[in-house]
């Protein structure tokens, strides 16, 4: 197993290259000079000029890869623009509160989805089952910004039971020590400022939670479909174990692997989405942040969320393969 | 299409010859999800093409600030926008822009994505590694984003922004057009083909083209429901549609973008134009899955 994660993380090399390789024109195709945009629309033409050359922009643009190549392999991928320190730092400040976001729009996704996908398995061709394939169609043909505002719309305005916008209220005080919110109020054992944390994160859970969901519930009825019918699961009924341990034991165990798979892939898909509704639930995180420095011609920013971003995709399709040997013995890495 | 054709059974006395469209028609329109999904997007096409004489009102000039957000009624019966237009027309025509902009991003990610999928399939070697590496790195990014910087480059407007889409979406197509050329090139047909002198190009169209199209239709159906997505989103954002233009997304946009009051007094500014979108492409996503239980015949039951 050590061989195989050696192995994959140095693949991860190539895709790195050839990612930043990509990402790196493309920034610089985007029409807009970041000096100017910087400064402002009334900045002397020599103030621009200064701050291309600190940038670092006058150098031909090769010059500019390889020196950013020469950097990125000490690990320095350069100043955010936007917000004026390093990429590295202002994405780590990001990163909790996206992660929070993703880590419960999964957590909606896998609760509802995998119950629903197991009802609908069993009961096969039932009208509950019908309606729980339509219902998850719907679910991946919504606009997830459309989704995040009828949400608005019914909690917050219709029965005022869900604050918004932002991640916490402003009566709300707490030390912040990692970033996520909802960890950082239990830890201190703060619990009126976790319940006002948890009420904001929930529409925005919901929203990005609800795609990932009907895939999963798609994904857990198809393989617990194939699972019913293998030759353990009919040994298993004919000698006499309860129905339910027979799903939940038998079935279900063997069929989550698929399902596995699923919510990995769902990961860099959350990060998309990310960027939707942060937008809408004005949640400070790197999904608001790619906007931001794409508006801002921040170079180094939009660089950053890609690699980092690509990285991230990688190491958690890694997990996932680790994750299916563990849950599956006959699979061997 | 000398590879698709199916041996007819000996017709004898009252039995009926199968054919492989006929199965198919039988497959597909016993789907009653998939008949629905036909049903409601022809209803959206002819919308968008008599949308000057369905619409009651001109979707951009109708302006009446007095009746901003004003809420259904029967002159208007889904109500009136941030700039008291009339909504029911503003769908109507945000039809043509909406479902025309998804559709072109879907050809333009079927033709490139099929002309990729063919040339490394076909080709194989170091042209295939190249060619699929560079589709790897566009499916590293987030789709979104990925379209958001194309956008960027391109700038602002509907047409980048189906483009940008196109793009994104030209992995999947490609990915999948390669897989079927793999498994068919070493098939006996293809090396008869071959034997009696024909070309590249004529063993591309002639013989494996015709026998990869059942995936590629599925994937470019199931394509057109993420394009529609996507251009709205784009639109969302404020890269794709611009002002007054009638697009389902920047509808969705212009309500956002003019305040809160939007949640307390328009509701049905949000509702409805999501109503369009969310119908729409669970429409393309019924006849999607119809058309692959269809054609896949490992899933006929």
């Amino acid at each position: 197993m050590i061989t195989f994660i050696g192995r994959r993380l140095l693949q991860l090399i190539p895709v790195l290259f050839g990612v930043s390789l990509v990402v790196f024109f493309m920034v610089r195709a985007i029409p807009g000079d970041p000096a100017q945009i910087l400064l402002g629309q009334t900045a002397t033409p020599e103030a621009v000029a200064e701050v291309r050359t600190r940038l670092g922009l006058d150098e031909p643009v090769i010059v500019q890869y390889l020196l950013f190549l020469r950097d990125a392999a000490t690990g320095d991928l350069g100043d955010s623009l936007v917000e004026g320190k390093p990429v590295t730092t202002a994405l780590l400040e990001k990163f909790p509160a996206t992660l929070e976001l993703a880590l419960a729009a999964l957590l909606f996704a896998v609760v509802i989805g995998v119950p629903i996908g197991v009802i609908a398995a069993v009961r096969q061709y039932s009208f509950l089952d019908r309606i729980t394939s339509v219902i998850a169609l719907t679910g991946v043909s919504m606009p997830i910004f459309w989704l995040a505002m009828i949400l608005v719309v019914i909690f917050t305005v219709n029965l005022g039971l869900l604050p918004f916008p932002g991640r916490v209220g402003n009566e709300v005080s707490f030390t912040s020590y990692t970033g996520i919110y909802t960890l950082d109020t239990l830890i201190t054992l703060n619990f009126p400022a976790f319940w006002d944390v948890l009420k904001h994160l929930i529409m925005p859970a919901v929203a990005l939670g609800t795609i990932p969901m009907a895939v999963i519930t798609r994904m857990t009825r198809s393989s617990m479909l194939e699972v019913m019918n293998e030759d353990y699961v009919r040994t298993a009924r004919a000698k006499g174990v309860v129905p339910w341990r027979v799903v939940f034991r038998h079935a279900l165990r063997n069929a989550m692997l698929p399902t596995v798979t699923v919510i990995g892939l769902q990961f860099g898909l959350l990060m998309g989405g990310a960027i939707l509704t942060e937008t809408i639930f004005t949640w400070n995180g790197i999904g608001q942040f790619a906007i931001q420095s794409i508006d801002g011609r921040d170079y180094a920013g939009i660089q950053g969320v890609v690699l980092y971003g690509a990285i991230f995709f990688v190491l958690i399709n890694l997990l996932v393969d680790v994750l299916y040997a563990i849950l599956d013995p006959r699979v061997r890495l | 299409m000398a590879g698709t054709q199916v041996r007819e059974a000996p017709v004898a006395g009252g039995v009926r010859t199968r054919t492989r469209w006929g199965d198919f028609r039988q497959a597909f329109f016993g789907n009653k999800l998939a008949v629905v999904g036909l049903v409601v997007i022809a209803l959206f096409v002819v919308m968008a093409v008599f949308a000057p004489l369905l619409a009651p009102y001109d979707p951009i000039r109708d302006q009446n600030l007095t009746e901003r957000f004003a809420g259904p009624s029967a002159s208007h019966p889904l109500g009136q926008d941030e700039l008291g237009r009339d909504i029911l027309s503003r769908i109507i025509f945000g039809a043509r822009v909406s479902l025309t902009a998804g559709l072109a991003a879907v050809v333009f990610a079927t033709v490139f994505g099929t002309l990729v999928g063919v040339v490394a399939g076909y080709a194989g070697g170091l042209v295939d590694s190249i060619l699929m590496r560079l589709m790897d790195i566009i499916l590293a990014f987030p789709s979104i984003l990925l379209a958001i910087v194309i956008v960027s480059i391109l700038g602002q407007g509907l047409t980048n922004a189906l483009l940008a889409v196109g793009v994104v979406l030209l992995p999947q197509i490609a990915r999948v057009v390669r897989s079927s050329v793999i498994s068919i090139r070493e098939r006996d047909y293809v090396e008869a083909e071959r034997a009696i002198g024909a070309s590249d190009a004529q063993i591309v169209f002639a013989a494996i083209l015709p026998n990869s199209l059942a995936p590629l239709i599925v994937q470019s159906t199931l394509a057109l429901a993420t394009a529609i997505l996507d251009v709205a989103a784009l639109s969302f954002l404020g890269l794709g549609a611009q002002p007054p233009q009638p697009e389902w997304g920047a509808m969705l946009t212009d309500a956002f973008r003019s305040g809160f009051g939007v949640f307390t007094e328009g509701q049905h500014a949000i509702i409805f134009p999501g109503v369009a979108i969310a119908l729409s492409v669970l429409a393309v996503n019924f006849i999607g899955d119809g058309l692959r239980d269809a054609l896949d015949p490992r899933r006929q039951r």
